[in-house]
């Protein structure tokens, strides 16, 4: 387990480097440079030069490489062209936001996905089974900017029962330690702020939620189909077990292994930034700042923040292969 | 449900003795055509202490009544008829409950199959445990010790240690010893073994009965044994049932039924019975005037005429078709800490082999001993380490793209398992038709002619060329598979366990087929196998591979009539039924 951890850290490395060079070449190979990118429409020659000799950019590409990668290695990502302040705090600031997001948006995947792909499973041909059909094919198919409009007129628009947007109300006066809104007002013991925060959190959380809910459902459902009519689970039954023990240690057990590969993709793109989601209900995640950064040719942020989502991803996707080996044995053994 | 104080006075008229007393019983399942029927009318009885075997081939119905009687029928099952009475209660038609309540503690299974009868994802020892804890055997502190006492009961060394142990650290024998020991451990009246060994390697399959039989005698367990194979069932059982499509047709003492069949189904069965009775297949045999003179003085190409080449040669000593010398495949395997080195497996260790034109050389022995390696270097598929290997006097594996093309259309192989080797999106066309394309076999009206011809030649109707894998059954895509091998008339074909997964009666058909295709194409087969029975029906040659090493090599009569090591002799031995062949 240590080796497989020690491994894929160390496989980081050249996947950062690999990345590095993509990006630096990305933002040279832009239509006039960089120069002309960052200036824009206020573009003259003099003022192109000066910048070039105030970047360096007027040095051999190497070295401009060679710098780069220096300040990199000191988690120097430049500066914001938007905001003026540095990239990686930028990060920080708004990453929290995206993670909360995340993790409601997967409480309610993950706490509706697998019950409903157990029980249309186990009642095959029922209606819950075709419900659940209707439910993940709706959650795959409908955009989720349409759903997210949809959440936000009805349930806070008309009946008012959740804020239309922000993290938290505009008359909430909280401090905010980790940037964590919800953690925060639980560390401060400022209940209604954490409670303010939450609210918050569950319209977007749903909009967020609905693809990898009807992915999670159909995954289960699946998986669950086959272990149940698999021979251990005969033999288990033969056995005269209990009918919870069947369920739960045999069947339910064994059909999530399929079913914890499907959430960790998930959740590697949830923490990506949801760019419509974010969007929608103005949440100021890294999704809907990157997407800014895009229309603002902020190539700083778009550089550093790419850089930072594939670290983010590489971790997650390393917890997730620990996690397996946590539930089968077979794959711990391998490791 | 209902509370059974005094079974016995329930069971009432009958013998104290009798454990299970099947009546006039008949399985339905449910299927979008209706109703069908998997057993009908069916009339045993169990005593105590006695083995009842049931045999017959794939869906003749004879798993169907077994989990009829434990209440394990799938979904769309149910008992439609007739009783089921075990201990004085209709298991027909006793509640889900009571029947949960029985299974474990008076009823017990051992499975078929011990790779897929585990929780892959659970300690054995659990697997075990939590049996006895849900059926009040043991309480949660207790029951490990148990655990450890049932798995020494069935021979499973340290087994303290093994308990906790998951299924993929178990060989298929320990899994198939943990199985045993999972269905004893509640002592059942009655133990239900669904071929208990198919699945194993024969030497191991013999300690495994052996064990399976000493502990029930001991136990006074009424068993009821569920099996394909005659040999094993005269051997076993007490009472033989013999069932086909669904009925039984014929029941009695062992030694009766299989002595005096009196159903033409039982005389098929004995007949196809792959024991040591039988000899090599007759249409082999019948070969006309050729036949009476030993095929090592055959010339090749006289009688087959398929290489040119082969024609001008001296007819004199004619050369084998495959030479092997001294080949030797070492794979490294990977350690398992984060410095430790990788270690060196051998799997073929300096085995030479000859394989003459137009015969069968047989290779067996167990699984693990080097056979399917020794195969796969033959194939080309894999390299050997050390040692030559030609083919029709070119060294195999050597020359560029364009000689390995044409080396993969003379050598052709057959795989085991016919349920997974066929594509099931494929139709039976397409699947024959595949390596015709694949090597530019004329237009599309000679390809289908083609097609038609190989049909014909492993005796599939034109009307299932349109048929997919999953319509048909494990012979014909077996056939199928054949047909595949032989559409690029190869002079080679190399069948890997190529009728191990069929039941005796069309491994038998399969046999001759191959038996008859070789006398008409001239084909040179080398059969890997780990069934010496199979090999005794259809090889002209026989070598005996152990743990990467070729052990003992010969005619099959030299080698069948006085083996000349320890190992042959316990790979002849470990054959059920040879007691059927005294017997006869």
């Amino acid at each position: 387990m240590l080796r497989l951890i020690v491994q894929r850290l160390l496989l980081l490395i050249p996947l950062l480097l690999g990345l590095s060079v993509l990006l630096f070449g990305w933002v040279r190979a832009l239509p006039g440079g960089p120069v002309q990118a960052m200036l824009g429409e206020r573009y003259t020659p003099e003022a192109a030069a000066e910048i070039e000799a105030q970047l360096g950019l007027d040095q051999p590409l190497i070295v401009q490489y060679g710098k780069y990668l220096l300040r990199l290695l000191q988690g120097d990502f430049g500066v914001s062209l938007q905001s003026g302040r540095p990239v990686i705090d930028e990060f920080l600031t708004r990453f929290p936001a995206t993670i909360e997001l995340t993790v409601v948006a997967l409480v309610f995947a993950i706490g509706i996905g697998i019950p409903l792909g157990y029980v249309a499973a186990r009642r095959a041909g029922s209606i819950v089974d075709h419900s659940a059909v209707v439910v993940s094919l709706i959650g795959v198919t409908v955009p989720v900017f349409f759903l997210a409009f949809i959440l936000k007129y009805l349930f806070a628009v008309e009946l008012g029962w959740f804020p239309t947007t922000g993290r938290q109300s505009a008359t909430m006066i909280a401090t905010h330690p980790t940037n964590f809104y919800v953690l925060d007002g639980l560390l401060t013991a400022e209940w209604d702020a954490a409670w303010d925060a939450l609210v918050h959190l569950i319209l977007p959380g749903i909009a967020l939620g609905s693809i990898p809910l009807a992915i999670v459902a159909r995954m289960t459902r699946a998986a669950v189909s086959e272990v149940q009519n698999a021979d251990y689970v005969r033999t288990a039954r033969a056995k005269g077990i209990k009918a919870s023990r069947l369920r739960g240690d045999h069947i339910l057990k064994n059909a999530m292994l399929p079913v914890v590969t499907t959430i960790g993709l998930q959740v590697g793109l949830l923490l990506s930034g949801a760019v419509l989601t974010e969007t929608v209900f103005a949440f100021s995640g890294i999704g809907s700042f990157l997407a800014d950064s895009v229309f603002n040719a902020d190539y700083p942020v778009m550089q550093g923040f790419v850089l930072m989502i594939a670290v983010v991803y590489a971790l997650v996707n390393l917890l997730v292969d620990v996690s397996y080996g946590l539930i089968d044995p077979r794959l711990r053994r391998q490791q | 449900m209902n509370d059974t104080p005094d079974k016995k006075k329930v069971s009432g008229a009958e013998a104290d003795d009798v454990v299970l007393r099947v009546e006039d019983m008949s399985v339905d399942f449910r299927t979008e055509h209706g109703a069908a029927r998997a057993v009908a009318g069916a009339n045993l009885t169990v005593r105590r202490g006695q083995t009842v075997a049931i045999v017959g081939e794939s869906g003749s119905g004879k798993t169907t009544l077994a989990m009829a009687v434990l209440g394990l029928l799938a979904s769309n099952g149910s008992v439609a008829e007739g009783h089921i009475w075990f201990k004085g209660e209709d298991l027909g038609h006793v509640s889900p409950q009571r029947m949960a309540q029985l299974r474990g503690t008076e009823l017990g299974l051992v499975p078929q199959d011990p790779m897929t009868n585990l929780d892959p994802i659970m300690q054995i020892g659990r697997q075990i445990d939590e049996g006895l804890i849900d059926n009040g055997l043991r309480t949660r502190r207790d029951a490990r010790a148990r655990t450890v006492e049932l798995l020494d009961e069935v021979g499973l060394p340290d087994a303290r240690r093994r308990a906790s142990q998951f299924p993929h650290e178990f060989s298929g024998g320990m899994r198939q010893r943990a199985l045993i020991a999972m269905g004893l451990s509640g002592r059942p009246a009655l133990l239900v073994a669904d071929e208990p060994t198919s699945a194993l390697d024969v030497t191991v399959q013999r300690g495994i009965l052996d064990q399976l039989t000493g502990l029930t005698e001991e136990l006074g367990t009424a068993v009821l044994l569920i099996t394909h194979d005659l040999g094993l069932a005269a051997e076993r059982a007490d009472i033989v049932v013999v069932m086909y499509r669904g009925d039984i047709v014929e029941q009695g003492p062992a030694r009766q039924v299989l002595t005096a069949p009196q159903h033409e189904y039982t005389k098929r069965l004995m007949a196809a019975a792959p024991s040591l009775a039988s000899r090599r297949i007759e249409i082999a045999r019948e070969r006309g005037l050729d036949d009476v003179l030993d095929e090592a003085l055959l010339a090749p190409g006289e009688e087959h005429g398929t290489t040119a080449d082969a024609a001008d040669a001296p007819a004199a000593e004619p050369a084998p078709l495959v030479e092997v010398r001294d080949a030797t495949k070492v794979f490294s395997i990977r350690g398992n800490g984060l410095f430790s080195r990788s270690k060196d497996f051998t799997a073929v260790d300096g085995v030479s082999l000859d394989i003459p034109r137009g015969s069968t050389v047989a290779v067996v022995g167990e699984s693990g001993s080097g056979k399917s390696t020794l195969a796969r270097m033959i194939l080309d598929i894999e390299k050997p380490t050390s040692g030559t290997i030609t083919f029709d006097g070119a060294p195999v594996g050597a020359g560029g793209h364009r000689e390995q093309i044409a080396y993969r259309r003379r050598v052709q192989p057959v795989f085991q398992d016919p349920y997974s080797s066929l594509d099931p999106l494929y139709s039976v066309f397409r699947a024959i038709e595949e390596p015709l394309r694949a090597h530019d076999y004329g237009d599309a009206a000679a390809r289908r002619a083609r097609v038609e011809e190989l049909a014909e030649q492993v005796a599939l109707s034109k009307g299932q060329l349109q048929r997919f894998p999953s319509e048909l059954s494990g012979g014909q895509r077996q056939r199928v598979a054949i047909a595949r091998a032989l559409a690029l008339s190869p002079e080679l074909v190399v069948c890997d366990e190529a009728v191990s997964a069929l039941d005796v009666v069309v491994q038998a058909q399969i046999l001759q087929l191959l038996a008859g295709l070789q006398e008409e194409l001239g084909l040179t087969y080398l059969f890997i196998t780990h069934d010496l029975a199979v090999v005794r029906q259809i090889a002209d040659r026989v070598l005996v591979m152990q743990q990467g090493r070729m052990v003992e090599e010969g005619t099959v009569d030299d080698v069948f009539d006085s083996p000349s090591t320890e190992y042959t002799r316990a790979l002849l031995d470990a054959i059920p039924g040879r007691d059927l062949e005294l017997a006869l």
